[in-house]
């Protein structure tokens, strides 16, 4: 055993020995089972346990937690702990619930009094162990509980420094968890920022944390912090590292305070004041010119702290963004780390210089490396170093060298990790696009792109080249020949068939005066390809013939033959024999003229932002906001007779969810007479029908929306809201050409006994004609605040089949909601007096839509309360409020939404005056924006 | 900020814990799993980063033990090598050429070195002798709290 230091507590070290000697799994789970159950009974039988073995007994409960155990009781023998006066005993239970105890305790309250009693006491030990316990735990009764006293000891000249550093933490962690709960007075912000100034370098390093996050928070009150992070900044980078004693890492004066004032001055822009702004300068250049000074120490640690701080200034200075000459060394700087012998560097300045390469001042600069991490993407022995290496190559990435770049991302390809290969695609599909002088040029690239890395091609990918291609009238024949000689290689990726298929259906005739590509010739190429394809690609490839039959007419007879062969005519699978069927009948029925009009060439896509981009950014969210947005102002199209850039795979998704096809050539907004799909097709007989349960959203924003449908019968609902009653109309539609009788409608509760909704529904016809639609009227009545939602059964007859169809009725909880407005006073007046925990929710969720302000607004209004303007100083964020009303009672809503859009996330805070409303709230929103 | 920090050993099991936000067991567990994993599979003269989720994961390996922190985007990595490093180094000092058995036996005092070095997932305090004193003087208060030649049993 080794040696304990203190006291030791034999009991435990003997513990842990003997589960260390557990021979098995067994072995251990029998001795922990065997400690747990004397503890229990310790902890039951002995009420006069005293301290020491509690301690003792708790410190055993968390090794075996920590070991992978659930814990389930000893709570109170911990918090109990807490109340001793034996700073040891004390120190074990804090740990304990600091590390066990999850927010749902029940002890809460007692923890929350123990702490206070900690707080307020003298005892600066006894305070910093309160202190370390709500930095660890830190929830919102926490906030709520020490919003006054932990900023009194922060900022009071007689707390000790020790204090002073956890109380700043502490903060900062009440602000984090809580920040509405956390009113700091402005009075004290003065004395918070000159922290900063602080004679101990352990508070001023506590302190900036927490600066830093209250600059986020209001930036103007808090913009003093900036004249005096740059001198404290500036009296380190300019001492000698002797001059700060323990605080000194390495040779390098205090790392980690720099790196703290340099990120916050990351928040604010350049100083406007020319005396500070040289000042910073000036430290920003020295720290450039250490960088450059022979190392002292051979030590890793040395050199990892000086690069920590170097890499942190390059950070401001690229955030500041106006100074060519520091920008212009930061990147010669990283060009030497490119080379550097340590991986860590490497990786660090590639990742450095794609930000680098967004600034105009050092794009050029960032050029010059470009064979470096050429050679980095062919050399480097870790894929993630790989990864930078391709980002920076994207970033720096202009109309000069796009070809080399391009060249050597596609070579890089074949033998890339199949991690990064997807996006890859995409990167080298955006570039070539984007930079392409040459059509021709672009096209060879994305053949050849399908050709070496087809299974990573996706769909965007190759709808984005059809885009172009039909978008383009001088590429199309080139495109017809090369897609006809992809084809011709003997095995052929299935996206490269998709793409070739699609191409010689459009424009197969721009080459079929070429003997070597008749249409007989492409029409049996094609054909070799046909069988060993996916369904979804067969269909495609059927729709193709179908053109083919428009635009060759002499090898109709073959094609039909093909259609009517039983692999098709009767094939299992639905939508090829659809096609078979219908496409045989249009060539047998429609003169040449009717089939030219039904099958003419596709028009060209409406200009859009490229997909591909979107696609990219969903990949990396974090990564690629600078590049994207940068991509996003230089458009792709240069001038008026660029590509016409569409959302080609937006509008196929659409395709593919109206009538189940990838890729249809067919769209009824080309042909409008082209209605033969899935739509028209006879509902196949079922004793159940495919009760295709919806439980749309749509209905929570608005007060109509379809709420069920299936190939017999489209439901629709609409509702008009009057206090506690919802005035609903049911419409029933009937899709199919035959009668549905005895339709019989019901509504039922998840609670029948004690029903939160009252439902009064009148009488439904029972009989509903082909192609028609009845009304069925009643009233949904609130009593009380619900959670499940009503479901809806409904029986028929359809051609004497009985048909049953059971679906969640989208009545939620806010369509009882009134708006309420109220001026700003008002508004925080009630969100104050809503402060008990169940009447406040708090969801933090990302960004499930792109983040537009005008779509939010609509969806809260939709949504039944208010959203009050100038109650938020912070514009972007929507604030307001509603009455839920139930017969019973009126429950006052108060909500406040605010967009993150660095981060692309939501926090949603939601307060309601009766305990549940909020969450059940809070979740019907949450994921809707 | 630092979102958590693991203490592993090379056969993966693992020795410390410090959670910086709110998890569940659940996902704890899972998280550490995952981590665990990816870590361990990292061959010598690769980074010491790695990519995961929206976090960084900074790792070390110190003799037997892996020292790993996650941290967010904007942080600094070279920083949180340091930052390792002088945890390491406080472990040391205090236990005299520390040993992954010292952190298996001495588990709480690995956590309330934690607590002077980092607080709510920011470091506090980064001098050596201001962390150690802070911990040194909590031992003299146990010994003269821990009552002398009790008999201790389990």
């Amino acid at each position: 055993m080794p040696n304990m230091r203190g006291d030791a507590m034999r009991g435990l070290a003997v513990f842990i020995s003997d589960i260390r000697n557990c021979k098995s799994r067994e072995a251990e789970l029998r001795r922990i089972n065997k400690e747990l159950t004397n503890i229990r009974q310790r902890f039951r039988a002995d009420k006069t346990l005293d301290g020491y073995q509690k301690k003792k007994y708790v410190c055993k409960l968390l090794f075996i937690f920590l070991l992978g155990h659930d814990i389930d009781f000893g709570y109170m023998e911990a918090v109990n702990l807490l109340s001793s006066n034996k700073y040891t005993e004390k120190q074990i239970g804090y740990l304990f619930i600091s590390v066990i105890m999850n927010s749902s305790s029940d002890m809460k309250q007692l923890i929350i009094q123990n702490i206070r009693n900690d707080i307020q006491s003298r005892n600066p030990i006894f305070i910093n162990l309160a202190l370390q316990c709500v930095a660890n735990i830190g929830d919102r009764e926490m906030a709520t509980a020490f919003t006054n006293d932990i900023p009194r000891l922060l900022v009071s000249g007689d707390t000790i420094d020790p204090v002073k550093q956890s109380a700043a933490l502490c903060l900062l962690k009440l602000h984090r968890t809580s920040p509405e709960s956390l009113q700091l007075n402005t009075e004290w912000t003065a004395r918070i920022i000159h922290l900063l100034n602080d004679q101990h370098l352990g508070v001023a390093t506590a302190a900036v944390s927490l600066i830093d996050a209250l600059v986020k928070r209001s930036p103007d009150e808090y913009k003093g912090c900036v004249n005096l992070a740059v001198s404290r900044l500036s009296r380190i980078v300019t001492s000698s590292y002797t001059d700060f004693q323990d605080y000194t890492y390495y040779f390098v004066p205090a790392p980690w305070l720099c790196v703290k004032l340099l990120r916050l001055l990351e928040n604010y822009p350049p100083p406007e004041d020319p005396s500070i702004r040289s000042r910073l300068n000036e430290c920003l250049d020295t720290i450039l010119n250490k960088a450059q000074e022979p190392l002292k120490s051979k030590k890793v640690q040395h050199s990892n702290a000086r690069n920590a701080v170097l890499f942190e200034a390059i950070n401001l200075i690229i955030h500041m963004d106006c100074e060519s000459s520091l920008l212009v060394r930061a990147c010669n700087q990283l060009g030497q780390f490119l080379q550097n012998r340590e991986t860590n560097l490497r990786y660090l300045a590639l990742e450095s210089m794609c930000l680098l390469a967004a600034s105009e001042f050092s794009h050029e600069a960032v050029k010059k490396h470009q064979e470096t991490v050429i050679n980095a993407l062919k050399s480097e022995r870790d894929v993630s170093v790989r990864q930078r290496a391709v980002d920076l190559l994207y970033a720096m990435c202009d109309r000069s060298n796009a070809e080399d770049i391009v060249q050597e991302m596609l070579t890089y390809l074949e033998t890339a990790d199949y991690t990064i290969r997807e996006e890859m695609v995409l990167k080298i599909a955006i570039l070539s696009e984007k930079y392409a002088v040459d059509y021709k040029w672009y096209l060879d690239i994305m053949l050849k792109l399908i050709r070496i890395a087809g299974d990573f091609v996706s769909e965007e990918v190759w709808y984005r080249v059809i885009q172009v291609v039909v978008n383009r009238a001088d590429v199309q024949s080139y495109a017809a020949k090369i897609a006809f000689e992809a084809l011709q290689a003997p095995a052929c990726h299935e996206n490269m068939i998709k793409v070739a298929g699609y191409i010689l259906g459009e424009y197969g005739n721009l080459i079929a005066l070429d003997p070597r590509s008749t249409p007989m010739v492409q029409f049996e190429l094609l054909h070799t390809k046909y069988h060993l394809c996916s369904p979804t690609t067969r269909s495609l490839i059927l729709s193709t013939y179908m053109k083919f039959i428009n635009l060759f007419p002499e090898i109709k007879m073959h094609i039909q033959e093909i259609l009517r062969h039983d692999s098709n005519y009767r094939s299992s699978d639905v939508e090829i024999q659809q096609r078979a069927t219908e496409y045989l009948r249009l060539s047998e029925i429609c003169s040449p003229t009717v089939l030219a009009t039904v099958l003419e060439i596709m028009p060209p896509y409406p200009e859009k932002q490229s997909p591909l981009l979107v696609r990219l950014k969903q990949k990396k969210p974090l990564m690629e906001a600078d590049t994207s947005s940068e991509l996003s102002t230089a458009p792709i199209a240069q001038s008026g007779d660029g590509p016409k850039l569409t959302d080609t795979a937006m509008h196929l998704h659409q395709q593919q969810q109206q009538n189940g096809l990838l890729v249809s050539l067919d769209t009824t907004e080309s042909n409008g007479h082209y209605e033969t799909s899935a739509s028209s097709s006879l509902p196949s007989s079922l004793s159940s029908s495919s009760a295709a349960l919806q439980t749309n959203k749509k209905f929570l924003f608005k007060n109509s929306d379809i709420i069920f449908e299936n190939d017999i019968l489209q439901i629709g609902i609409k509702g008009e809201p009057k206090k506690s009653v919802l005035h609903v109309e049911f419409y029933y539609g009937n899709k199919t050409n035959f009668n549905l009788t005895n339709l019989s409608a019901s509504i039922s509760l998840a609670d029948e006994l004690d029903p939160e909704l009252r439902i009064h529904m009148e009488p439904v016809q029972t009989t509903l004609d082909p192609r028609a639609q009845i009304k069925q009227v009643g009233t949904i009545e609130c009593l009380k605040d619900y959670r499940d939602l009503p479901k809806m059964s409904l029986s028929f007859f359809y051609s004497n089949v009985p048909q049953k169809i059971d679906f969640v009725l989208p009545v939620y909880l806010n369509k009882f909601i009134e708006k309420a407005e109220m001026d700003s006073n008002n508004y925080f007046l009630r969100w104050r007096n809503l402060d008990k925990p169940d009447q406040e929710c708090q969801k933090i969720f990302p960004a499930k839509f792109p983040m537009s302000h005008d779509v939010c607004a609509q969806k809260l209004e939709g949504f039944g309360w208010s959203n009050l303007h100038n109650i938020d100083v912070n514009a972007d964020n929507f604030c307001g409020a509603g009455i839920f009303h139930t017969s019973a009672q009126q429950v006052g809503c108060l909500y406040r939404l605010e967009p993150n859009k660095q981060a692309k996330m939501y926090r949603l805070t939601i307060r309601a005056s009766k305990a549940g409303v909020a969450s059940h709230l809070a979740e019907l929103l949450e994921d809707q924006f | 900020m630092i979102q958590f920090i693991l203490l592993f050993s090379r056969q993966g099991k693992l020795r410390l814990q410090k959670w910086y936000t709110s998890q569940t067991d659940k996902s704890k567990k899972k998280i550490t799993r995952e981590i665990i994993a990816a870590v361990l599979s990292r061959k010598p003269k690769m980074s010491s980063f790695l990519e995961w989720k929206d976090l960084k994961i900074v790792y070390k390996r110190y003799a037997s033990l892996y020292f790993c922190c996650a941290i967010e985007q904007d942080d600094n990595e070279l920083l949180t090598l340091e930052t390792i490093h002088r945890y390491v180094e406080l472990l040391d000092k205090y236990f005299g050429s520390v040993c992954e058995l010292d952190i298996i036996f001495n588990f709480e005092k690995a956590y309330f070195i934690f607590d002077e070095f980092i607080l709510g997932g920011e470091i506090q305090e980064t001098s050596k002798k201001s962390v150690l004193k802070a911990v040194n003087d909590q031992d003299v208060i146990q010994e003269v709290e821990t009552p002398q030649g009790l008999i201790d049993e389990y």
